[in-house]
């Protein structure tokens, strides 16, 4: 299926969130994540299923003022 | 001491960690501004890419307290996912609350920011909104739950200084009580030194040290600039008149009468 990533379609197989970030490179890296405009805690992502056409935001930790 | 949501604070600095020519020289500046709170953010980051676990493993060695913002949002929604999403990620309730609400000024959106402040507030947030200096606006952000203000001098970047004097000064008589933290808009310690003289409690810099020629210097520079501005206020400014008054006594003036 397909999926909007931070603003890219990635086609992916992943079936939950958790397996969607594994397949996408995130493994172990500290980031937050949002599925459709609304926050996905981490420790919720095994359990948030990805459908066709989600927008998925990956974020990470970044310069700001 | 400054105390922001129950915690004290000795510096009355507070630097934003973004522009920098290198995370070396934003390590550096940070110390030299004896600082102990820098402002982070949250971007798109690609899988494998690790610049942003590379930024943080450095904040994380500075020693500092960090307050995300929501940099970059425009609507209540936008701002209040951003907000859960750094509460996990920097594992604090701080939040620099930013809704923009025009892109050639970075005006906040004070509507937008009313609204989130209070949704923020209610899940348990410390929100410290990016405002500007409207007496009425800074009222229903208290009324929302905020605890902090963060008035804007000038647009963000931009280096003019406090640019409404007389609104700021304003600002600071009628919310005596209330932390007031000068953000965005300042570009030389003079400007700093000035806001702390006006009373306000605390300054937040960025572009003003990170794009300096040479940013640690100009990081202790405005350290020195907010020390001086908080001990003029603690030592009561006189007020500017427009006539002259003499310094020496004219009492005993040699070849008068």
């Amino acid at each position: 299926m397909r999926i909007l990533v931070n603003g890219a379609w990635r086609e992916t197989g992943g079936a939950e969130l958790a397996s969607v970030l594994a397949e996408l490179g995130y493994d172990d890296a500290v980031v937050a994540t949002a599925v459709n405009g609304e926050f996905v805690a981490a420790a919720a992502r095994p359990a948030t299923p990805i459908a066709d056409g989600d927008r998925i935001e990956v974020l990470a930790p970044m310069q700001g003022g | 001491m400054l105390e922001l949501y129950g915690t004290a604070l000795r510096s009355r600095l507070l630097l934003g960690t973004a522009r920098y020519p290198s995370p070396a020289v934003l390590s550096e500046a940070v110390r030299a501004a004896r600082c102990e709170v820098v402002t982070v953010s949250l971007r798109r980051e690609a899988g494998g890419e690790r610049s942003g676990q590379g930024f943080w493993a450095i904040v994380r060695t500075l020693g500092v307290r960090v307050l995300p913002n929501t940099a970059g949002c425009h609507s209540v929604k936008e701002a209040v996912t951003t907000a859960h999403m750094a509460r996990e990620v920097f594992g604090t309730h701080w939040i620099k609350l930013e809704v923009i609400g025009e892109d050639d000024t970075l005006q906040p959106d004070v509507f937008a920011l009313v609204e989130a402040a209070g949704i923020l507030s209610q899940e348990g947030f410390e929100v410290f909104p990016y405002t500007t200096e409207d007496l009425v606006v800074a009222e229903r952000l208290l009324g929302a739950g905020c605890r902090v203000l963060m008035p804007w001098a000038a647009p963000i970047g931009s280096g003019r200084g406090l640019n409404n004097l007389f609104a700021l000064r304003a600002l600071r008589a009628h919310f005596a009580e209330v932390p007031l933290i000068i953000d965005a808009g300042l570009g030389v310690p003079s400007h700093a030194a000035q806001a702390l003289e006006l009373g306000f409690d605390a300054v937040l810099i960025n572009t003003a040290v990170a794009q300096a020629r040479d940013p640690v210097q100009m990081a202790a520079a405005f350290a020195q600039a907010v020390e001086a501005g908080y001990g003029a206020r603690l030592a009561g400014p006189i007020e500017a008149r427009d006539l002259a008054v003499p310094s020496t006594p004219i009492v005993g003036t040699a070849f008068r009468g």
